[in-house]
């Protein structure tokens, strides 16, 4: 049942994004540059696996809760509206881990 | 017609989840393209850039805090203090918020 | 003081009317001194007068209330009234709604009981003390007001879904462990009708005249669905 997803992934999301939120405020300290981050995430195994699993739940986050607001607010019923979502998933997936591997591979 | 705390909440969460599903596509797509990191963290020096991050990581929180909220009334025992979990949640934002404006 | 009306059905328009001040003047008083001295088509319901039935719920200031159980003094937005039929549901007549789709609902969630047992069995035992029994009692006064359901803004964005007064309904027979016909309710309640389109705005829980919490029976209804398909029952 997608409230079970839904539910299960914002569980898992809960505990990247503390993780990820802290991350970012530590980071940001003292400026940014691309090599001092990259310097500290290329061949990262540890900060791979971590990220891919925020993207996994990201992806099955992200359509699920997009789907009540427009079923609410725009009131798209219909396959043609899950079927935008599944595209918007699948970009999600894709984008996401492509940026997890630019990062850290 | 008057609007409790818990609508508010909820608005914010929303809104905050369309914003955020909004700005992960592009977030991903300029991670992906690692080797121009560079030039592109030269563009987000612009104050107006920087505002519009700690408004996404404002809105990161706030959704955060808005979910926890939820998962909190759907799985804890009904207890009468959870009507006043918007007011956690909101907390919540408004410190990530601070902690992220002193950094930046 | 001015209390403005609305007058008409779907389409009207809300028409002011001078009402002398009273002390202890409640809601149902104005529009009932309305009716029988300044305009008599006006048309409303009202039934016991005393907080019982339910019947006179109405739209003051913006709010769905009881109008019998609102006192002018606590709602008088400086001088003046602002008094509608319930939101949500179709308008027949000036402050009256037709309120067949809120009963509709409350069938469509299974809202009734069903049990096993005739008149040639014995009673079943029920301890009023056990954490289940608690759970029902807490939810079991619903009239069927209509101010919840009025209250929704969820009902408002989605007209299949079935309201926080059916879904309470059917939390308390889930509860209840003389029913025998819990799978078909969870069916009947699951989904984009059912609970799982809850947003715990709490309106609901906020506005209802008897203290009544649907948020609380939605979100267990949530939890007991998950637990039905987790075995298998779905």
């Amino acid at each position: 049942m997608l409230w079970i997803a839904q539910r299960a992934s914002a569980a898992v999301l809960a505990l990247c994004v503390a993780v990820h939120l802290a991350t970012v405020i530590y980071a940001v300290q003292g400026g940014l540059s691309a090599a001092e981050i990259l310097a500290r995430t290329r061949g990262n195994a540890a900060g791979f696996a971590f990220y891919s699993l925020f993207v996994l739940a990201v992806t099955v986050h992200a359509p699920i809760g997009l789907r009540s607001v427009l079923i609410e607010w725009l009131g798209w019923r219909g396959r043609s509206r899950d079927l935008f979502l599944l595209i918007f998933a699948a970009a999600l997936a894709w984008m996401g881990m492509r940026a997890a591997v630019g990062v850290f591979a | 017609m008057k609007k409790e705390s818990s609508y508010w909440v909820f608005m914010v969460h929303r809104v905050s989840g369309i914003a955020l599903a909004a700005f992960l596509p592009l977030h991903f797509w300029v991670l992906g393209n690692a080797l121009q990191l560079d030039s592109f963290l030269a563009w987000t020096e612009q104050p107006l850039v920087k505002l519009g991050e700690w408004a996404i990581v404002l809105a990161l929180a706030a959704h955060l805090g808005g979910g926890l909220r939820v998962l909190a009334l759907e799985f804890l025992p009904w207890r009468d203090w959870q009507k006043g979990l918007a007011a956690a949640a909101a907390a919540l934002a408004l410190a990530v918020g601070l902690a992220l404006a002193l950094a930046l | 003081m001015k209390v403005s009306v609305w007058k008409g059905g779907a389409e009207g328009r809300f028409r002011q009317f001078e009402v002398p001040r009273q002390a202890s003047q409640t809601v149902l008083d104005v529009v009932t001194y309305i009716q029988r001295s300044l305009d008599p088509t006006l048309a409303y319901r009202y039934a016991c007068r005393v907080g019982m039935c339910g019947s006179c719920a109405m739209t003051v200031n913006g709010v769905p209330r009881w109008t019998c159980r609102t006192h002018v003094d606590r709602v008088l937005d400086k001088d003046s009234l602002s008094i509608g039929p319930l939101k949500n549901l179709p308008v027949i007549r000036d402050l009256v709604t037709d309120m067949r789709e809120f009963f509709d609902k409350w069938a469509r969630a299974q809202g009734q009981f069903k049990g096993n047992r005739s008149k040639r069995d014995d009673f079943q035992a029920v301890k009023p003390a056990s954490a289940e029994r608690m759970q029902v009692d807490a939810a079991i006064e619903c009239i069927g007001c209509g101010v919840c359901y009025s209250a929704c803004d969820v009902v408002a964005w989605n007209p299949d879904y079935l309201g926080p007064a059916a879904l309470n309904r059917a939390w308390t027979l889930i509860r209840d462990e003389r029913d025998r016909n819990a799978v078909a309710r969870l069916r009947a309640v699951a989904g984009d009708a059912g609970c799982h389109s809850c947003h715990t705005h709490m309106s609901c829980t906020e506005r209802c005249p008897k203290q009544l919490s649907p948020t609380a029976g939605i979100a267990g209804l949530k939890r007991e669905v998950a637990k039905s398909i987790l075995r298998g029952e779905f």
